[in-house]
């Protein structure tokens, strides 16, 4: 019994009447938790009852504690009839499960009823007393923190990242189960919105333990999906990242990822010493293997290459990495042993992290992705789930060996998603194939020397775009140059990633976000025939989607896609793809060439006519494309890259293989490169109808830039204005145009429009990018296309650019180094430890490995790097007296403490979370984000995460204001339930949102619609980067001394 | 191709002011899009007619779903469904509940009630103002009466209270609630030069002087009947009024007070003939209009009287208005002087306010 669950209902209001005689409600609530119901007293003839209850405590199991939800019912209490459920609070409590998260949830939460939507607020607070009982077999997996940000969150460092973990449950779908016919659709759905609950805690529980496992403490990049199989059941999945993370003992030690990045952009030294280790060469197109596979049953199953790549995986598999240690050089192979070692314990090396800590990524291969077509049979035992385990591994398989294909040991930025169509289910799986460095994938046993040599050797802003195959046995042709940044080593024209771009990345101009949109007829089939006509319809799918991604991104005039995700759909008589990625210029990759029309019919001289004028047409895009996204890359990279230092030079002649060859050859294939220049041939309608997408395709109006990355490259001075939404539309396409052009124009007008309607919207935000611009496309029914849309829209400052941080920086430095000698000098040896090792290193291991790199003079290294990670370091130290500061008042004067109360806006993140609630507070604004950082703020607490699961059904659509009335209203209902959560955490905002499903169903003649969502996120507190300084300024030095002290006793 | 469905949510609602006012203009979605286009907004943004019609829509659906909340503002503070900074609630609320001119000088003083709310269709057409504007601008009026027609304490502060508008408009809502409440005549003819800015002023000086809240003692009975303090006329002081009217019964006291006046004015006035000969006729009307407000139906014809008895014929001999300022100062004062008078206290209750009100209301 290791766990004592407490609740207080303490008041209503806003209630519904509930008594249409009186026009008030006699309400009541039952509080459920297991299968234990405590009930309030009935409170009288009110519409705000003050119930101020006895505290109910449940005494349970740590097991039940993470499986279960608390269930809050209010009631409307009737003498004569059954009492009616006015609606129900679902309250996760696994957030009090971990030490470091919230300590107590209170607050007024919305009662929702799935008919109803939200009728009034409840004020209810949640403790839970844990007994730490540690040597009892564990089927529990407390204390196991979850995150779905996808890189490693803000206040933690990472010690050991263990790698991926994944799970999944099934069940009966209660909609399609007997007594469905028999309830009403309100027992249904909330049966639903119950089971999916368990069902979500039951997986984090298992993973949790998966975690435990590996001697993990966290999961990291948590995404948890449902798969509404229909009549054969329901799927909950999940995959993470399983880690050993650090709480960082001053909670905000770094700057938050808008500042950094950029600091660190500008500031990187590009004369640093590039990699001398070279090993092999290849080429990347970047889009790389799929293979489809359909199995409708167990025994059978068949596989075929997709057309675009001339790779048959299995004969290749290992080879990249095998030639590849060969030769290299000792160092690199040592390296690679190390790496193959530390991955090969693993089942699946994926990582589902989007952004790594700085040197974790060595090379990028290029994006590997596989899916495969199943049909659906009924589940017939839900303890056992198999079939589905069976399926996914068979993907992940794949996944893997196309990696190795690659010379690659891992993938990183790995996502799972489904499409399901009656039976008919597609699993897809992506990823980036990359070389990791070892030592943050297993415990710190690395001899110190390999350690050092690895970070001295990394070279800065193009090391991953260097190719990890073997040039000589490519996986696939491709151009390779020398890297624009080094000269040293090969990197191909193109590079496709599924990651977030690397923050020490060298980028030119600004990216943008790019789109290929894709439908294709299907005939309508039945099972097998059905599976096997996708099947075949698939690759050239990708293949399409692969060609309109690369035609787009040269007449973007850029080199690289970050963030691609691609998503094919399926429905009754179509398929759709989706691709979404965000175009950047690389310096280190060659200038993408032209874009060359090419006719099959030359004698006619008005179609020769219209080709050069088509031609002229996208020389004339392509040109103003540049202009736009400020690339000008001839002069910009000539003056960055420089020339490098002859001494290393030489050193990495030394240790090159002969595979390349002298200085004077890097300079002949850098020019060769401009002149590749990417030719369509416009002798079919096809052709034509590539081109005239590409043109149709409207720049976002002035001011505006959008990506589907964190972060847009080439804007970091962002301030703190940010508007996160959801858009949905569906298109109902007329019947009779359905041929596949037809499709794709309407598909094409139907995301341009819907763009245009956010620039739109939200054009009082300029100069503004819209990030994580997150589509998702389905097709309820025939005819009906869905694109749910999901992004923040965040303003930045144009002029203010990087200076206001600089004088920031400059100001605390200079104020660190006149208040103490001391602190000087701390940070400066920490400069020696270069930009890879930070921020993960604990304060000790800095110092360790400051002390082992004496040797090395620290003037090698460019005084920028240090700069940046010497301001780091003092804003931390700065915080922590703020932080000081704050307790100290706190703890003080009470009456600073009412003041802090009285601020609506909750922004504050010491709120009074005891004290009782003021009926008359205006409601704390809290944020929401699907970043994983708040511009001009600071991440100091994370709170757990927010996974919640919503139905909402109605028989009067027409009178709800329709299909938009309905659905407008359901989605603002959930943001709202989702900020009650978070507020009740005692959190202001909610970082890597998500809205993984929203489902919607209509049937307008019977007047009734119904619609299923799911979220999540992170609930944290963040604390205002000004207001943190208005608290410095106010206490100034005196407040530094003892601080000061305890920094010398650490050192 | 058709969007059957096409919403977008913000975290933070977004409002959109232009929209917002045609919204509460009562345009519907089509008129709407038609006037943002001839505003010009589709050359400055570079966007589509199709674009415009979708943020229209989700404007008003926007609006719709929060004017539920708008009848109660306070729900709207405190309700989670909408993020909206407080700025901008405090915008939703005063705009809401702004009101045009021409259309509370159709209602001001009548009852708020179903006969009138069918009258809307003929104010609509007279004023221009669409039907649906009428409607919420006459419900407003009606739910905020309801809310504080029974209410006690200071009318202003209720309004401001259960409303949340600013102080401006709570007192412009004050004067309807008095007006509605006592039931003034406003649309006679004659009436009609006048402003709601001069009735409302009316209404401000006799919440302040002639209710029972005016009288500074609260009633020790919280039970007591005297609910609504600042909504009606102190009855008690009404049925005094009448003790005024030896002011025009007794002759030598009405020679006496025309002797007082006239002789403090000689050569102040350019006017001064007119007055000396009207002097008694004025008197007697306003001391009559005082003698007769027991009666309810001549309390709603206050303002008529007034203009009838006084500022006509002031008008007629254009009086100039520092003219009538003078007068009315002196015509008041120099009741202080008849010693026969008993009443004083009275007659400064009465005519204190009274000439504010004959001041205000003395113009072209």
């Amino acid at each position: 019994m290791p766990g004592k669950l407490k609740v207080k209902i303490v008041a209503g209001r806003h209630l519904p009447v509930m008594d249409r005689a009186s026009d008030l409600t006699d309400a009541f609530v039952e509080v459920k938790f297991g299968n234990t119901t405590f009930k309030t007293d009935v409170y009288l003839k009110s519409l705000n009852p003050q119930w101020n209850s006895e505290w109910f405590k449940f005494e349970v199991d740590d097991e039940d504690l993470q499986d279960e939800p608390l269930q809050i019912t209010v009631l409307d209490h009737d003498t004569y009839s059954a009492n009616d459920a006015i609606g129900k609070v679902y309250i996760d409590i696994d957030p009090l499960l971990y030490s470091e998260a919230a300590t107590v949830i209170s607050g007024w939460f919305p009662i929702y009823d799935t008919i109803h939507g939200i009728r009034g607020e409840i004020n209810v607070i949640v403790k839970v007393d844990l007994f730490n009982d540690l040597n009892r077999f564990r089927q529990s997996s407390c204390g196991v923190k979850f995150f779905c940000t996808t890189s490693i969150p803000k206040c933690y460092r990472a010690v050991i990242i263990h790698g991926f973990v994944e799970e999944l449950v099934v069940n009966e779908d209660p909609e399609y189960q007997w007594i469905d016919r028999i309830r009403t659709p309100r027992a249904s759905n909330e049966a639903r919105q119950r089971l999916i609950s368990l069902m979500s805690g039951e997986l984090q529980r298992k993973i949790g333990l998966k975690v435990l496992e590996m001697r993990g403490n966290a999961v990291v990049g948590y995404l948890q999906c449902f798969d509404l199989e229909g009549e054969s059941g329901l799927v909950v999945r999940a995959i993470g990242t399983a880690c050993t993370l650090d709480k960082l003992s001053s909670p905000a030690a770094f700057l938050p990822a808008c500042n950094s990045p950029s600091k660190e952009m500008k500031e990187i030294p590009f004369n640093e010493d590039p990699n001398p280790n070279t090993h092999s060469s290849g080429p990347s197109t970047p889009l790389k293997n799929q293979t489809y596979s359909f199995s409708p049953s167990k025994s059978y199953s068949r596989q075929s290459s997709s057309s675009d790549t001339d790779l048959s995986l299995t004969p290749k598999t290992g080879m990249g990495s095998g030639s590849a240690g060969k030769e290299g050089g000792p160092f690199k192979a040592l390296l690679r042993q190390q790496t193959q070692s530390a991955l090969e314990q693993r089942e699946f090396p994926f990582f589902t992290l989007t952004a790594f800590p700085p040197g974790f990524l060595v090379h990028v291969g290029g994006v590997v992705s596989a899916r495969s077509v199943k049909l659906l049979d009924r589940i017939h035992n839900p303890d056992e789930p198999e079939t589905r385990d069976a399926w996914w591994a068979e993907i992940r398989q794949e996944i893997k060996s196309h990696a190795k294909a690659l010379g690659c040991h891992a993938v990183v930025g790995y996502s799972e998603s489904t499409s399901i169509c009656e039976e008919v289910c597609i699993l897809s799986a992506s990823g980036t194939a990359a070389v990791l460095n070892p030592r943050f994938l297993q415990d710190g046993t690395l001899e110190g020397c390999l350690e050092q040599r690895l970070e001295e050797n990394l070279p800065v802003g193009c090391g991953f775009c260097h190719i990890p195959y073997d040039e000589l046995n490519m996986p696939f042709p491709a151009h390779l140059t020398y890297c624009y940044n080094c000269r040293k080593q090969k990197v191909p024209d193109v590079l496709f990633t599924t990651i977030d771009l690397p923050t020490d990345a060298t980028v030119v101009g600004k990216g943008c976000l790019i789109q290929a949109r894709l439908c294709r007829l299907k005939k309508k089939a039945q099972a097998e025939a059905n599976a096997t006509a996708i099947s075949n319809l698939l690759p050239f799918m990708e293949y399409e989607v692969h060609t309109q991604l690369m035609n787009k991104l040269k007449l973007k005039g850029m080199n690289a896609l970050f963030g691609l995700r691609i998503q094919i759909t399926v429905g009754e008589n179509m398929l759709m793809g989706l691709a979404s990625a965000t175009g950047v210029y690389l310096a280190a990759l060659p200038t993408p060439g032209g874009i060359q029309i090419a006719g099959k019919t030359p004698n006619d001289g008005s179609y020769e006519q219209h080709i050069s004028h088509m031609q002229k047409k996208i020389n004339d895009t392509i040109a103003k494309n540049k202009e736009l996204y400020e690339i000008n890359p001839p002069e910009t990279s000539e003056e960055l890259i420089g020339s490098p230092i002859p001494e290393p030079r030489q050193h990495s002649r030394l240790l090159r293989s002969q595979s390349e060859s002298s200085d004077e050859v890097t300079e002949l294939d850098l020019s060769h490169g401009k002149k590749d220049a990417f030719v369509l041939e416009i002798d079919d309608t096809d052709a034509l109808e590539d081109v005239h997408s590409l043109l149709t395709d409207v720049p976002p109006p002035p001011g505006f830039y959008s990506c589907n990355t964190e972060i847009m490259p080439g804007i970091n001075n962002w301030t703190s204005e940010i508007q996160m939404f959801t858009s949905v539309r569906v298109t109902r396409l007329s019947s009779l145009n359905l041929t596949n052009q037809a499709l794709n124009k309407n598909f094409n007008d139907l995301c341009e429009n819907l763009l245009k309607s956010l620039y739109f919207k939200l054009r009082s935000m300029i100069p503004c990018c819209l990030c994580h611009v997150n589509f998702t496309v389905s097709l309820p029914e025939d005819e009906l296309i869905q694109v749910t849309v999901t992004a923040v829209a965040i303003t930045f400052d144009k002029n203010q650019a990087l200076q206001t941080t600089k004088t920031h920086v400059e100001k605390s430095l200079q104020r660190a180094s006149t208040d103490n000698e001391e602190l000087l000098q701390f940070p400066l040896e920490l400069c020696s430890d270069s930009i890879p090792s930070h921020p993960f290193p604990p304060a000790k291991e800095h110092l360790e490995s400051a002390s082992s790199n004496s040797g090395i003079p620290a003037a090698q290294r460019a005084t920028s790097v240090d700069y940046s990670s010497f301001a780091d370091r003092c804003s931390s130290w700065i915080e922590l007296i703020k932080l000081k500061a704050q307790t100290i008042r706190r703890g003080s004067i009470k009456t600073t403490v009412t003041v802090e109360k009285a601020s609506p806006m909750g922004e504050g993140n010491f709120r009074n979370r005891s004290a009782p609630p003021c009926a008359n507070s205006t409601v704390g604004v809290v944020k929401m984000t699907p970043l994983s950082f708040i511009p001009g703020a600071k991440i100091t607490k994370y709170l757990g995460i927010i996974n919640m699961f919503f139905i909402r059904e109605t028989t009067s659509l027409r009178e709800e204001g329709g299909v938009s009335g309905f659905l407008h209203a359901f989605i603002a209902e959930v943001f709202a339930m989702v900020r009650a959560h978070v507020a009740a955490l005692g959190g202001n905002a909610v970082v890597s949102y998500i809205m993984k499903q929203c489902v919607f169903m209509e049937n307008p003649n019977k007047n009734q619609a119904q619609c299923l969502i799911n979220v999540s996120g992170d609930a944290v507190v963040f604390v205002r980067e000004s207001d943190l300084e208005v608290v410095s300024t106010q206490h100034p030095t005196a407040n530094c001394q003892p601080l000061c002290a305890g920094g010398e006793v650490t050192t | 191709m058709t969007s059957e469905l096409d919403i977008f949510v913000g975290n933070t609602t977004l409002i959109d002011e232009d929209v917002y006012r045609l919204w509460l203009d009562g345009y519907s979605v089509s008129d709407a899009v038609a006037l943002r286009v001839r505003s010009g907004i589709l050359e400055q943004t570079g966007a589509t007619a199709a674009v415009l019609q979708s943020d229209t829509m989700d404007h008003y659906r926007t609006f719709h779903m929060l004017e539920r909340l708008l009848h109660a503002p306070p729900k709207l503070l405190h309700q989670l469904i909408f993020q909206i900074p407080p700025s901008r609630q405090a915008l939703l609320i005063e705009r809401y509940y702004a009101f045009d001119e021409a259309f509370v000088r159709e209602v001001l003083g009548k009852k708020l009630s179903k006969g009138t709310k069918k009258d809307l269709d003929d104010i609509s057409t007279k004023t221009g103002i669409t039907l649906k504007s009428c409607r919420r601008q006459f419900d407003n009026f009606k739910r905020v009466f309801k809310v504080v027609e029974e209410m006690r304490g200071s009318l202003v502060d209720n309004i401001q209270q259960h409303f949340l508008l600013s102080d401006r408009l709570s007192r412009d809502y004050a004067a309807i609630v008095f007006f509605a409440n006592n039931r003034f005549e406003t649309g006679k003819k004659k009436l009609q030069y006048l402003s709601f800015g001069d009735f409302a002023f009316c209404a401000e000086l006799m919440i302040q002087n002639w209710t029972l809240g005016a009288v500074g003692e609260a009633p020790t009975d919280p039970d007591s009947q005297v609910d609504d303090m600042d909504v009606d006329l102190d009855k008690e002081f009404l049925q005094d009024l009448k003790e005024l009217k030896v002011l025009v019964a007794d002759k030598d006291l009405l020679d006496l007070h025309k002797s007082l006046v006239c002789t403090t004015l000689r050569g102040k006035l350019t006017v001064f003939s007119e007055m000396e000969a009207n002097f008694k006729n004025l008197s007697r009307g306003l001391v009559n209009v005082a003698a007769k407000l027991t009666h309810n139906k001549d309390v709603r014809d206050l303002f008529v009287d007034l203009v009838e008895k006084f500022v006509e014929p002031c008008r007629s001999d254009h009086w100039p208005l520092a003219d009538v300022r003078l007068f009315l100062n002196q015509y008041s004062a120099s009741v202080h002087s008849l010693d026969g008078f008993r009443h004083q206290a009275l007659w400064d209750r009465y005519m204190g306010t009274l000439r504010g009100c004959l001041l205000r209301l003395y113009h072209d």
